[in-house]
């Protein structure tokens, strides 16, 4: 879930801001009136600083690297603009992020989730930025994928732009396929498939397991929820009021965990996984397949877990029927501070477009990612439609590192993404311990479990007057 | 005149002055400590008392758009009918009460045996104290470690022993005492035993040698020397330690989370009361909220104020009567 990792700065963007320097000139005022301490505005000679944070901090060496040529080529390109690099990662701990909200001190232009939404809007500190954001001033607002607009969107008010859209496949390692006698270009697309395919990579034996699932850290009710998507069910339903994962689909879904982990026993006795646990797994080539965003191999596995990208490819979401009807999608934005002025508010998204929503600049610049040794070629983020996204996929085409057939069948799903549920993190963690006794309880009984689940479920949506 | 003079200042005067002097004395005497003293209030005020009534005061607030405003009770009707909310309190009570059993008893059997031993006591007083120098978050990812169903040490040494493995933490099931909560209360009875044990042994060194060896003379034996001399003789320091206990067990927090990774168990099996109110203050993301937070923790400080009171109350009639 990390997912601002990778940095990658890009030529010179050229592109000028319609009135800046007029807005600039109005914004002074109110830039030297802020008192917060995450507020650096200079506000002198229309000069303006913007805080920004989720950059790569130095343990992430090429990555910091890239995120401080970006800036200073962004800094050349507009020297009215200073941008304070706040380093961290991950980009957002919510213990902490609950206490900035809560305190106030948000960086200028600050990193959420797209879950994070009503947390922000009921501190009242996100600022409202839809007089900002035109085809002017973001050239690609209107290919952006539609689910991510809306993820920033109150009503009709914009909070923030998106940088990071995901559906959600089945990341398999293609080492073990092949060990067990399986054709990874062909990656099980049903349930009874990776059923199969999981016992016979466990066959392998030295503690090698066919399939992995989380059930903790709210990881679990993450995983489930776009398990049921594929199945063609929901969490909740359709006006937000209520619990609706207790269906023949989330049934299904339950079922076929609990098989393989006690009929098959093609998954770990070890449960109560959180995220970066598989990670590790897959990257020891212990794990057969589970369920992730692409990212999670150039981010994590290869990067940080020492796993040699060419074992990997993806397939699908798993479904009964072989086609996902379905995909959690989720991703993360940029949110500007409340406080924040219309000069400030006109930096950042100068800065975001520059940094993440232009093809071929900065976390665009497949040319720069090639060189730096990073591997290119997977179908992530996958933030636009329309020409923005074909000149996207033409610029990764001719920078791919990786081999794009391990990700065709992935990629040709072609997944609806349904965005996540009202209260996300919220449901998620209800459907923790549901997951977990599905995976550590021989006699889970799953229809009751799942009753069990709506009723806190519907608890919290009525509490959160959804 | 002058011998007027001499007559009335000392009729009129002295009692005033030496009350000043006096206070002034004391004031001086005591200035330093008046020193020390704000320093510790200040302290106390910031970083206790504040938050304490702030908790409260937020308990009844709610935050909306970036407004806050009065809720009246809302907070609490809302973690009144959250479920989890007395899953939360059986199991805190489930851990206490276990806890109270195991890590109340273990220290002070163990400080009687060492108090016992007549060979390599340093030693053991330090093997015994080790374990509280671990950081707690270190000695639980041991734990995990431990505990781990497929590579764990524990289920290793079943393995060895021909006897069935368990699941640990990992443990289904809610009929008390669950497996999963009596791996955490192992856990947190090692983490925290050195330091009960020591001043057990304290209590026990303490306790003139004559009495046991008057016990001795009349034929008891090691039960009823324990019975009849060192219980009675220590009564002071189990009856503070017991207080103790219970507060700091009903306030278990970190030994679930670490041992769960951040999770709650199976079925909400180790969910304890602090536990939820993280997970109302900083879990749900987009739900989260300090509101709902506060209540619980207003509601946690009551039973535990309300414990205390009782406590003190019939420890200091019981100490009348003796």
């Amino acid at each position: 879930m990390t997912r601002r990792l990778h940095r990658r700065a890009g030529p010179a963007n050229r592109r000028r801001m319609a009135g800046i320097t007029v807005v600039a000139a109005l914004g002074l005022g109110a830039a030297a009136c802020s008192s917060s301490p995450a507020a650096t505005n200079a506000s002198s000679g229309g000069h303006v600083t913007i805080s920004v944070d989720c950059a790569p901090p130095a343990s992430a060496p090429q990555q910091h690297k890239e995120w401080n040529e970006d800036v200073a080529i962004f800094e050349k390109q507009n020297p009215n603009i200073t941008i304070d690099s706040i380093y961290e990662n991950p980009c957002e701990v919510p213990a902490s992020f609950t206490a900035m909200l809560d305190a106030g001190n948000e960086p200028n232009v600050f990193y959420t989730y797209f879950t994070d939404k009503n947390q922000v809007l009921d501190a009242g500190q996100a600022a409202d930025i839809t007089p900002y954001v035109t085809a002017q001033t973001v050239p690609a607002l209107g290919d952006i994928v539609p689910s991510a607009m809306a993820a920033v969107t109150a009503g009709k008010t914009l909070y923030g732009l998106p940088t990071v859209n995901y559906t959600q496949g089945m990341i398999i390692n293609r080492a073990l396929f092949q060990q067990a006698g399986l054709n990874p270009d062909d990656p099980p697309t049903t349930w009874a498939q990776v059923e199969q395919d999981a016992k016979a990579i466990t066959k392998l034996g030295h503690g090698i397991y066919g399939y992995g699932d989380y059930s903790a850290g709210n990881n679990g009710g993450w995983h489930f929820s776009s398990e049921i998507d594929a199945e063609g069910g929901h969490m909740v339903n359709q006006a937000g009021s209520a619990a609706a994962f207790d269906s023949a689909q989330g049934q299904a879904v339950l079922q076929a965990l609990h098989t393989m982990r006690f009929v098959d026993h093609s998954m770990s006795p070890t449960q109560q996984l959180a995220w970066g646990t598989l990670q590790k797994q897959m990257a020891a080539n212990k794990l057969g397949m589970y369920i992730a965003a692409p990212d999670d191999i150039y981010n994590v596995i290869v990067p940080q877990d020492g796993g040699n990208i060419n074992d990997y490819g993806m397939g699908p979401l798993p479904s009964t029927a072989g086609t996902p009807a379905g995909s959690l999608s989720g991703g993360n934005d940029y949110m500007f501070a409340k406080r924040d002025t219309p000069a400030q508010i006109q930096a950042g998204i100068k800065w975001l477009v520059f940094e993440d929503l232009t093809p071929g600049v900065g976390q665009f610049n497949y040319v720069r990612q090639k060189a730096d040794g990073f591997p290119v070629g997977f179908p992530e983020p996958q933030l636009f439609t329309g020409a923005t996204a074909t000149k996207q996929q033409q610029l990764l085409d001719a920078s791919a590192t990786v081999n794009p057939a391990y990700y065709s069948t992935f990629s040709n799903a072609h997944e609806q993404p349904m965005g996540e549920p009202v209260d996300a993190q919220a449901v998620y963690k209800t459907l923790d311990p549901v997951m977990l006794a599905v995976l550590t309880n021989p006699n889970a009984n799953i229809s009751q479990l799942l009753a069990s689940a709506t009723s806190q479920v519907n608890q919290i949506l009525a509490n959160s007057g959804a | 005149m002058v011998a007027t003079v001499r007559k009335t200042v000392p009729a009129a005067g002295p009692a005033p002055s030496r009350a000043a002097s006096r206070l002034a004395r004391q004031a001086r005497r005591n200035v330093s400590a008046h020193g020390f003293l704000i320093g510790a209030v200040l302290c106390f005020a910031f970083f206790s008392w504040y938050p304490m009534c702030r908790e409260i005061v937020m308990s009844f607030q709610q935050r909306h758009l970036g407004v806050t405003s009065w809720a009246g009770w809302s907070n609490y009707i809302r973690i009144f009918h959250d479920p989890t909310f007395w899953i939360a309190w059986r199991n805190t009570l489930e851990f206490t009460v276990l806890a109270l059993i195991v890590g109340y008893a273990v220290p002070f059997f163990v400080a009687i045996l060492l108090n016992e031993l007549r060979h390599a006591r340093g030693y053991l007083r330090c093997l015994v104290y080790l374990p509280v120098m671990l950081p707690p978050t270190a000695a639980l990812l041991l734990f995990a470690y431990f505990y781990d169903p497929t590579y764990g040490l524990f289920n290793d040494i079943l393995r060895h022993l021909h006897l069935p493995v368990s699941q640990w933490v990992q443990s289904p099931g809610t009929a008390v005492p669950t497996m999963a909560m009596i791996s955490v209360v192992i856990a947190a009875t090692w983490m925290n035993m050195g330091g009960a044990t020591l001043i057990y042994l304290a209590a026990l060194q303490n306790i003139p040698g004559e009495l046991y060896e008057a016990a001795e003379l009349d034929g008891a034996g090691l039960v009823r020397k324990i019975r009849h001399i060192t219980i009675p003789q220590t009564r002071l320091i189990l009856s503070m330690l017991l207080m103790l206990q219970i507060v700091a067990t009903m306030q278990m927090f970190v030994e679930a989370f670490i041992l769960t990774n951040g999770g709650a168990g199976v079925n909400d099996n180790t969910l304890s009361v602090v536990n939820l109110i993280y997970t109302y203050a900083f879990a749900l993301s987009g739900a989260s909220n300090y509101n709902s937070a506060s209540a619980l923790g207003v509601v946690l400080m009551l039973v535990l104020s309300v414990f205390s009171g009782a406590y003190l109350w019939l420890t200091r009639d019981r100490e009348g009567l003796t």
